[in-house]
């Protein structure tokens, strides 16, 4: 039994194991060319809690889902953890969410500082307590002159709130740990509660930087479960805005790579570039991020020929500009020396910690949904993998130059020769009991949207996952060994969703 | 680099001066009211194009009091300026802390984007600080959920007075769509007093620098 991106399973067809059968399936299946897509629970009943691993086989777009019910409060189970390191922030996502114990898990302490969705004692009741994320211990390094920095929730740029805990023995950072939560806005919960209208916008506001990407795959899900095929003049359009949204931010990341090494020329251009982007989006929907473009059953808003020609004439300028600018930025011994060898990743690591998108791509991890797991407009338009073998900041501001130049081919190609066809068409009623899910390539790498409806037809369960959830504990990891006033550089190449993660 | 700095120009534009900046069509601006029954909460609405609502292209919407958001054919009000004294301290250099609370990081990036050389703030005076105690005031995104209050009014308390708090987008001026939700997210103006509410879901950069600027009383009409 497998499904595929954008396909749904009635419930019951879902093979459910006893626990230790669920464990010993879920690692060997990791251990033999799959990985973990996604770990979730789900209340069936006050006592009784699903637990639920999606395994992706990324050479075969292949999508297995496996199942254990646990009971009691608290309800415990062993860990995956021990065995597949990256199953980690599920599992204490598990264990905040649900109030389940994931026996001997190395690193257990709460997520995000919420109580659980099931009204029943916290697995950490004291923590609880309080609202303020961060009033838990932190992994603590000893020794004569080491020393702790603490940096956060409220940072110096314009930027999301998180905590910083560096362990530090003088300028060298021995180790990072990153406490996120602070945005929590209960979107799961919310998006359960209201009605697709409200949900649309919900999918819209996960991270502001990702609408496109959040967008589509929440629509992906509702036409999975209510049986719609959108126009494939709809699906191109989604994948103009998805792509127009990669590059938008890619080129912000460079302008902001090249600010942190105080070369402030390219920083300038690309700033002023990704704007650029930014009001093509403008022009084409009404708003710079893409807020309002994607519903479920199409998109709102279609690209007229003429509209079409201009958006071409003036990508073709924006393809000019950004060669040049990357050249200027990328042949810099000055930058080179800043880039080169810093927070490195190895690829065993990089697949250890289970990385996804540009970050994945420069440690060589070859995973691209667009690529993987092709679904929409991607089964017929291919948009070559960008590789990196370095692993450190530079491999990942090479993979983006590299996936901006790529992207605007294709945009270029795409907008050239648009389906002909409709842009809507309305969605009927949804499956009840049944299950569908979404991957979608976000520019920060894979996100995935997870619905289950129950009898009614109604969202029994939503689950989200921004790629940055698994990318989090990379860059706590790629700190190691270096300077502490090497952090901002090395926290712009991989320019994380706190938003996304908090959720 | 000499040749790319040339090839790229001077790209800041003339606003407030010479004549508005014209948006795409599309763009959804100020709402249509369409007669004197109809009104609409702009510290509530995301501009959906769903919504049942006519958009006009103008962005000018930054209001100094909450209830000068709910637009009808009888209100429609723009941000006053600062008081004489507040203007003779901030007038001609307004320094401010940003703080995300809960903001969902499109509000955060379209106030980076005035730092950048299309909008280039700082030739108005205008700067965005990395310490509370070096600021005038605090710029508030996002909805401000349980976890971020803390933070939030401690950045308020580190700063200076006199001092102000401008909210920017639908989710600080209301909660927006986060309103109602498990993690009582209410808006800034629940807990701390707004001196200038930025309505938007994001607010366009425009809407952003017509509202600072009515502030320091660089744009008076």
């Amino acid at each position: 039994m497998h499904l595929f991106n954008g396909s749904n399973i009635f419930l019951k067809d879902i093979p459910v194991y006893s626990e230790p059968e669920f464990r010993g399936l879920v690692i060997a299946a990791c251990q033999n060319g799959g990985r973990l897509l996604n770990f979730f629970g789900q209340a069936l009943a006050a006592d009784l809690i699903r637990l639920l691993a999606i395994v992706g086989y990324d050479d075969e777009g292949k999508i297995v889902p496996y199942a254990t019910t646990l009971s009691g409060s608290p309800a415990s189970y062993e860990c995956l953890t021990k065995d597949w390191f990256a199953a980690h922030l599920f599992e204490r996502e598990i264990a905040e969410q649900w109030a389940v114990v994931p026996r001997e898990h190395p690193w257990l302490k709460p997520l995000r500082y919420h109580e659980n969705y099931r009204g029943v004692p916290d697995v950490w009741p004291q923590v609880m307590a309080k609202t303020i994320p961060g009033m838990y211990p932190f992994y603590k390094v000893e020794g004569e002159e080491v020393h702790e920095v603490g940096v956060g929730p409220v940072h110096a740029g314009i930027i999301e709130p998180g905590h910083f805990r560096f362990q530090c023995h003088g300028e060298q950072v021995l180790h990072l740990e990153i406490q996120l939560g602070y945005q929590h806005r209960g979107v799961e919960s919310l998006m359960t509660s209201g009605d697709l209208r409200r949900c649309a916008l919900l999918s819209e506001s996960i991270a502001g930087d990702t609408v496109v990407g959040h967008s589509t795959a929440f629509c992906e899900v509702v036409e999975s479960l209510s049986g719609c095929l959108i126009p494939a003049r709809a699906q191109a359009i989604r994948a103009v805005g998805l792509e127009l949204e990669r590059v938008a931010n890619h080129v912000g990341d460079l302008a902001a790579l090249s600010a942190d090494v105080g070369f402030l020329p390219p920083a300038a251009f690309f700033g002023r570039m990704r704007g650029d982007y930014l009001n093509l989006l403008l022009t084409l929907m009404g708003n710079r991020f893409g807020k309002g473009l994607c519903r479920p059953g199409g998109v709102l808003f279609d690209i007229p020929n003429d509209m079409a020609a201009e958006l071409i004439r003036e990508l073709k300028v924006c393809q000019k500009e950004f060669e040049d600018v990357s050249e200027l930025l990328f042949t810099r011994p000055s930058v080179l020396a800043r880039f080169e060898e810093l927070g490195v990743i190895s690829s065993e690591s990089a697949f250890k910690y289970g990385l996804v998108g540009p970050a994945g791509r420069a440690s060589q991890l070859a995973r691209d949904i667009r690529t993987d797991y092709a679904s929409g407009i991607w089964q017929f338009y291919h948009i070559p993998v960008s590789l990196a073998a370095t692993g450190d900041v530079y491999g990942r501001a090479l993979v983006r130059r590299q996936e901006v130049l790529r992207s605007l081919d294709f945009l270029i190609r795409i907008l050239s020769a648009l389906p002909e066809g409709m842009i809507f068409v309305q969605p009927g009623p949804m499956k009840k009991d049944a299950m569908a899910l979404s991957l979608v390539e976000g520019w920060r790498g894979e996100l995935m949207h997870i619905a289950i409806t129950d009898w009614k037809g109604d969202w029994a369960r939503y689950k989200i996952k921004d790629p940055s959830f698994h990318n989090w504990t990379a860059l706590a990891m790629s700190m190691r060994g270096e300077e502490i006033s090497d952090f901002p550089l090395c926290n712009k190449s991989f320019n994380l969703s706190y938003a996304g993660h908090d959720l | 680099m000499l040749m790319t700095r040339l090839q790229q120009g001077r790209r800041t534009i003339a606003f407030p001066k010479g004549k508005l900046p014209v948006l795409p069509p599309r763009y959804r601006g100020q709402p249509i009211i369409a007669g004197s029954g109809e009104s609409w909460d702009l510290g509530q609405m995301t501009f959906s194009p769903d919504e049942n609502v006519t958009y006009s292209p103008d962005f000018r919407m930054a209001v100094s009091k909450r209830e000068d958001l709910r637009r009808s054919l009888e209100v429609c009000e723009l941000a006053q300026g600062l008081t004489k004294e507040m203007k003779q301290l901030f007038g001609r250099s307004l320094k401010l802390r940003q703080v995300s609370a809960g903001g969902c990081n499109a509000c955060e990036l379209d106030l980076n984007v005035l730092n950048t050389v299309v909008f280039d703030l700082s030739r108005f005076g205008i700067q965005f600080v990395a310490s509370p105690r070096h600021a005038d005031g605090i710029v508030v995104t996002g909805p401000v959920p349980r976890n971020m209050k803390d933070a939030l009014i401690k950045t308020y308390e580190a700063t200076p007075e006199p001092k102000i708090v401008i909210a920017v987008g639908t989710c600080a001026i209301s909660g927006g769509i986060f309103a109602k939700g498990p993690e009582h997210s209410c808006g800034v103006d629940a807990i701390l007093p707004v001196d200038l509410y930025i309505p938007g879901c994001p607010p366009h950069p425009l809407t952003i620098l017509d509202g600072l600027l009515r502030l320091i009383k660089k744009i008076k009409i």
